[in-house]
């Protein structure tokens, strides 16, 4: 029943934005056209599209986020059992967590993490 | 004096906390099990009821906050002129948001640019419904609520994302981007303090988690872990939530509006609801793991003290805390300049993450020996 309702709050979201926006169809002017539709670049005229390729600049620390998201996800069931499992699982994710710490020392030192 | 005497045991029998946990979906499905259809049809509405009446309210008094605190942090009033000291002022603007026009602009992507504000609220509205606001006044309570929260928090960066892709505007574009850069590099140390609080509690569950704390909350019982874990939370929710100072990706003097340029009338609206909602979704997180959620303050040993705050319903502890850290985060907005981009990402991954790090194998260890009261 839990994930049920879950799963209908998820449609009431949807049914909010819905609703909000017929309700906004049927009371708001409608007068779409000329330079009013163009994407706003302060006034000027839009000059072509922004569909283009673009330098994510951040790129690489996505990719350590990744890692670090991952390993995130890993230790959620270890913090729950923690208390039971003790000294041992302590040890492993102490490894486990230095192995992942080791690279961000590594792409510290790379100068990955600057911002350029 | 030693901090063992400071907290004295008598904490423990100070809290004698019987509250049982019953959320809305219990008792939907207990009327399920007894063959109760109107009974399950019944709570089951209740609680869409409830979350949409919550997602209302919040928006119109955090708003009305927001501008009336706003004001008065500048010496100014703030909106006076809809009723009693400009009490209506966020309805009227809802109304007027509602009767303005739906531009969209024509090079949009218009399937996306209407998904972004539905799926931006969705997240809003999934995450309002778990929150554990009393014992009696709690939606749905999910075994594994901690990841959940994570899980669903982060659809709204890739509502962020679509936003600013789907409008083909230059302005939304670099802001999705630095949103998306910034949120998901926040979310990191935001998912070390949860991962702390969770080795504390030794539970996923947030009903649990507040149990945990009937004996004392957790930024008294767990020394400094508590504490750091809380400023790290408290940092990197204002950088989830794109408040001040880290409102890159929306720095009205940079990037017009960013992700929400293109975006006017009701969907423009939605996104703006759904803000302010996130930033009591924050609070009520804060609140939930470091401070006790819906538990009175007790003070070990004074029990008329004790007897006085446990007069005060629950679900009264739980807003006035929240209410508190709202009015925190909107207190930050008027004291901390804006970051600059190398310097939000520095915070980040130079300070906020290894410190998170080291917070953990401390928890562990604290946990490990049962250092904590």
């Amino acid at each position: 029943m839990d994930y049920f309702l879950v799963l209908l709050l998820a449609g009431l979201g949807v049914t909010l934005v819905g609703g909000g926006l017929i309700a906004s169809r049927l009371f708001a002017p409608r007068n779409p056209g000329g330079v009013k539709n163009e994407a706003y670049e302060c006034g000027e005229e839009t000059i072509g599209s922004s569909w283009v390729h673009f330098n994510v600049g951040y790129y690489l620390f996505a990719l350590i986020f990744l890692i670090f998201d991952v390993e995130a996800a890993f230790l959620f069931p270890w913090a729950v059992v923690f208390r039971d499992l003790g000294g041992v699982a302590f040890l492993e994710v102490g490894i486990f967590i230095l192995v992942l710490i080791v690279g961000l020392i590594y792409a510290w030192r790379k100068g990955v993490l600057e911002w350029v | 004096m030693d901090m063992l005497d400071f907290f004295p045991s008598s904490i423990l029998q100070a809290a004698d906390t019987s509250w049982q946990t019953v959320t809305i979906a219990q008792r939907a499905s207990s009327a399920f099990r007894d063959h109760d259809l109107s009974g399950t049809i019944g709570y089951l509405l209740l609680g869409l009821l409830f979350t949409a009446g919550l997602l209302t309210v919040l928006g119109l008094v955090l708003i009305y906050a927001e501008r009336k605190l706003a004001g008065h942090f500048q010496c100014r009033l703030g909106p006076m002129r809809v009723g009693w000291h400009g009490i209506l002022q966020s309805a009227a603007d809802g109304l007027k948001l509602l009767l303005k026009e739906d531009i969209v602009p024509e090079n949009a992507d218009k399937l996306l640019h209407l998904g972004a504000p539905v799926l931006s609220l969705m997240a809003t509205v999934l995450t309002l419904a778990i929150l554990p606001l009393s014992p009696t006044l709690q939606v749905v309570d999910l075994n594994i609520g901690v990841i959940y929260v994570t899980a669903v928090t982060s659809l709204g960066v890739l509502a962020i994302l679509i936003a600013g892709w789907s409008s083909n505007n230059k302005w939304s574009l670099l802001g999705a981007m630095r949103a998306g850069a910034q949120i998901i590099s926040y979310e990191l140390s935001a998912t070390l303090s949860l991962l702390v609080m969770v080795l504390l509690s030794g539970s996923l569950q947030l009903s649990e988690i507040i149990q945990s704390q009937s004996d004392g909350w957790w930024i008294w019982k767990s020394h400094l872990v508590g504490v750091i874990a809380f400023v790290t939370f408290l940092i990197s929710t204002t950088a989830e939530l794109n408040r001040t100072p880290f409102d890159l990706p929306e720095g009205e003097s940079e990037l017009t509006g960013g992700f929400h340029t293109e975006y006017s009338g009701l969907r423009f609206a939605f996104f703006f609801l759904a803000e302010f909602v996130n930033m009591f979704v924050a609070s009520a997180l804060i609140v939930t793991l470091f401070f006790g959620g819906w538990m009175p303050f007790y003070i070990g040993g004074w029990d008329g003290f004790n007897s006085i705050m446990g007069l005060i319903p629950p679900g009264i502890w739980f807003a006035g805390k929240s209410a508190f850290f709202i009015f925190l985060l909107m207190w930050f907005r008027w004291t901390f300049p804006r970051l600059r981009i190398d310097q939000l990402m520095s915070l980040e991954w130079k300070i906020l993450l290894p410190v998170g790090f080291i917070n953990i194998f401390l928890a562990a260890l604290i946990v490990l020996f049962e250092w904590h009261f």
